[in-house]
């Protein structure tokens, strides 16, 4: 009698015969936990979803305008007397008149437009005339000049930029409103420029500029491009795959397949995977100190950029591939040594294959890290103002250059609302290179795991 | 009396192939192995039998070395492959490997196509002048796996794509391909179906007129029908060695005959 409690009728609570048709109580629970699990899920897609929407929308309606430009298209009597004093064409004297000259054609030149429309606008002062154009324009005559000298004298149609409150006016940054506010521009000047607008003088194109400029002036954000940007993180990333990839994919390799396992190798792993998780700055310091004040290496230079970005970059390049290579089945290691493969063999002509979407994923995604990258590059010096364009490959890698996205930070830094304008745009551009990036890095995935 | 033993040695010799002396394996700590002292004839099947984790595959893959990829694997004694140690610090595990071939528990073919798998060996070790050299090695590899015929039409598609009996004689076509002197399965048939069992064990039959065979196995019903002698491990040890009918029929140890009539493992 005393076994009773232990036999299994006893032990086991009385159930009734429930109907299949109805959920018991435990069900309902389990069905309602599993509902709140996926409305959490779909929750968290929705939040992200919708921060992406709205990332992508400031930054698309915020950048887009500096993919167009309006240019004020006037004809520049283009004086012999002012702009070749000497009246030899020499070329060399030619190239010492200054801007400063070509200002005053250009000035002549719009006022002479402005007086062939006959608009007349009250208030407009001389000034406000002089301003429509872009302080800009006058170096861009002049190196139209500069490159063929035979224009002097000559009546020449010119697109010229417009000035920065001009081409927000248009782009619907700059209003009446604003415009009586600010001391660059007046509502009479911005009458006078949809005056001109509505004549077809003042035109609005693709910007094409904007992708092969340097970085201009505070005064002259009309100007500015991301092309020295685009080329400096270009050579980079150039450096960075020369160096990086090859580096990274040799010595997870080794670190994988040929090191033995022990205490140092141990010590190793730990280190590559802490190497990953140090702020990107700390590499910037590193860099500052090892490349330029101890190799002495240019500052500003996409060499030492690339450098830095490298050290960056390797660890996050090693940790995926030693990944890709840990998730071969070991059982194609065996059957390559079973058939009397070496340890090489096996390496290069099974595991490597066949690790090579995920090695290929790591390696475009940590490219794409590095494209990213800021923190660093202030600290050597690739904030600098670049000007003129740096110089082709090679010596391209030792000059001073920008980055994308030390650009953007460099414009956020400007007063000038257009820059606003113009760091959104650059965005777009590294995004763009981002995703295309990405879209390798999937693809090349899709394209060798077919086979596995 | 030296000059008298000496011919009769050669004779004996002769037929052996591989001759283990006092083999130990330690896994670390774990002496996984003891005192193993064994002769494998050639052109002959031997099968490895005795309950899991008994040390039959650990002694198989001493052969060819592939033991040497587990670190923290140690080997004692000595292996003789006609009369040289595998062990010794000459030889190099590669083409020990070449001669002693070797067939996994799951098939195991490389993502490539069938032909480049066949290929593989003989092209890394030379073995083929050219296309039409090769051509012929594949081919005689493939019929020597009893797969010619079903594949022939579809070489150049993947080996993985075969059903997993066809994987399996594939990897055994793989391994025929480099000519080795010794073959090796390890448990070659425990993830193949009856009739893909069948028909390697059919294979291993014609296998034995050109090699050594040595098969682990845990059906002591394959271990029967395919091998002419039997090994019964134990526990790391090797417990007894024999002719496969003496050790089905009249076990002289009783552990042997515990295995065998299924009180033990």
């Amino acid at each position: 009698m005393t076994d009773m409690p232990l036999s299994p009728a006893a032990s086991v609570p009385d159930r009734k015969p429930a109907s299949l048709l109805e959920q018991d109580a435990r069900t309902k629970a389990r069905n309602a936990a599993e509902k709140r699990f996926r409305l959490y899920g779909v929750a968290a897609i929705a939040i992200s979803m919708i921060a992406l929407v709205v990332l992508l929308a400031t930054i698309l309606t915020g950048g887009a305008g500096a993919f167009r430009q309006t240019y004020l298209n006037i004809p520049v009597a283009l004086d012999a007397a002012v702009l070749d004093p000497k009246g030899n064409r020499d070329p060399a004297e030619i190239a010492k008149v200054l801007t400063l000259s070509y200002g005053k054609v250009l000035d002549a030149a719009v006022e002479a437009t402005v007086a062939r429309h006959g608009i007349q606008i009250e208030g407009l002062s001389e000034k406000d005339i002089d301003n429509l154009i872009s302080k800009e324009a006058s170096a861009q005559v002049r190196n139209r000049v500069l490159a063929n000298p035979d224009l002097i004298g000559q009546t020449v149609e010119f697109d010229v930029l417009t000035g920065g409150r001009i081409d927000g006016f248009f782009k619907g940054r700059v209003t009446m409103d604003s415009a009586a506010r600010d001391s660059n521009t007046s509502p009479q000047q911005l009458q006078l420029a949809q005056e001109l607008a509505d004549r077809g003088e003042i035109v609005t194109r693709f910007n094409w500029n904007f992708l092969t400029n340097a970085d201009a002036s505070d005064q002259r954000p009309e100007a500015a491009g991301v092309g020295v940007a685009i080329l400096g993180s270009f050579y980079m990333m150039l450096v960075v795959l020369v160096l990086a990839v090859p580096i990274g994919v040799a010595a997870s390799i080794y670190l994988e397949e040929f090191a033995p396992k022990n205490r140092i190798t141990d010590i190793i792993e730990v280190n590559i995977s802490n190497l990953a998780a140090v702020p990107s700055i700390v590499f910037g310091i590193l860099g500052l100190a090892a490349f330029i004040n101890f190799a002495g290496l240019p500052q500003s230079a996409p060499i030492v950029g690339g450098l830095v970005l490298t050290l960056m970059t390797l660890p996050r390049i090693i940790i995926p591939t030693r990944a890709a290579l840990k998730a071969v089945p070991p059982s194609i290691r065996d059957a390559a040594l079973g058939v009397g493969a070496s340890k090489m063999q096996s390496v290069f002509h099974h595991v490597l294959p066949l690790a090579t979407p995920g090695i290929l994923t790591g390696m475009i995604l940590g490219l794409a890290q590095a494209l990213g990258e800021t923190a660093p590059l202030l600290l050597i010096g690739m904030v600098a103002f670049i000007r003129d364009y740096p110089a082709g490959l090679p010596s391209g890698l030792f000059d001073p250059a920008s980055a994308l996205p030390v650009q953007v930070y460099n414009w956020t830094q400007r007063s000038d609302p257009a820059f606003i304008e113009r760091a959104s745009g650059a965005i777009i551009v590294l995004l763009i290179f981002l995703l295309c990036m990405n879209v390798l890095a999937i693809w090349l995935r899709r394209k060798f795991e077919r086979r596995w | 009396m030296y000059d008298i033993n000496r011919p009769e040695s050669a004779v004996t010799q002769k037929d052996i192939k591989i001759q283990a002396r006092k083999v130990q394996v330690y896994y670390g700590d774990k002496h996984a192995l003891k005192d193993v002292d064994v002769d494998i004839l050639d052109k002959t099947v031997t099968a490895f039998i005795g309950p899991s984790g008994c040390g039959k595959s650990t002694f198989l893959r001493c052969i060819n070395r592939m033991n040497d990829t587990i670190p923290i694997a140690r080997v004692e004694g000595e292996i003789l492959l006609d009369g040289e140690d595998v062990y010794d610090r000459r030889v190099d595990p590669v083409q020990l490997r070449a001669k002693v071939g070797m067939v996994f528990q799951k098939p195991n073919p490389f993502p490539k196509s069938i032909y480049d798998n066949v290929a593989y060996g003989p092209r890394i070790h030379g073995l083929a002048r050219n296309r039409a050299e090769l051509d012929a090695i594949v081919e005689r590899a493939l019929r020597g796996a009893a797969l010619w015929n079903e594949v022939k039409d579809r070489l150049q598609e993947p080996g993985t794509g075969l059903s997993g009996g066809q994987q399996q004689r594939l990897c055994i076509a793989r391994a025929v391909a480099t000519s080795p002197e010794v073959l090796l399965m390890d448990e070659p048939c425990s993830a193949l179906d009856p009739i893909a069992t069948a028909q390697v064990e059919e294979l291993i039959e014609e296998l034995r007129s050109q090699f050594s065979v040595v098969i682990v196995t845990h059906s002591m019903q394959q271990a029967a029908r395919v091998s002419q002698k039997t090994a019964f491990f134990h526990l790391g040890n090797l417990v007894e060695y024999g002719d496969t009918d003496d050790i089905f029929t009249k076990p002289k140890d009783s552990r042997t005959e515990a295995y065998i009539s299924g009180r033990i493992g």
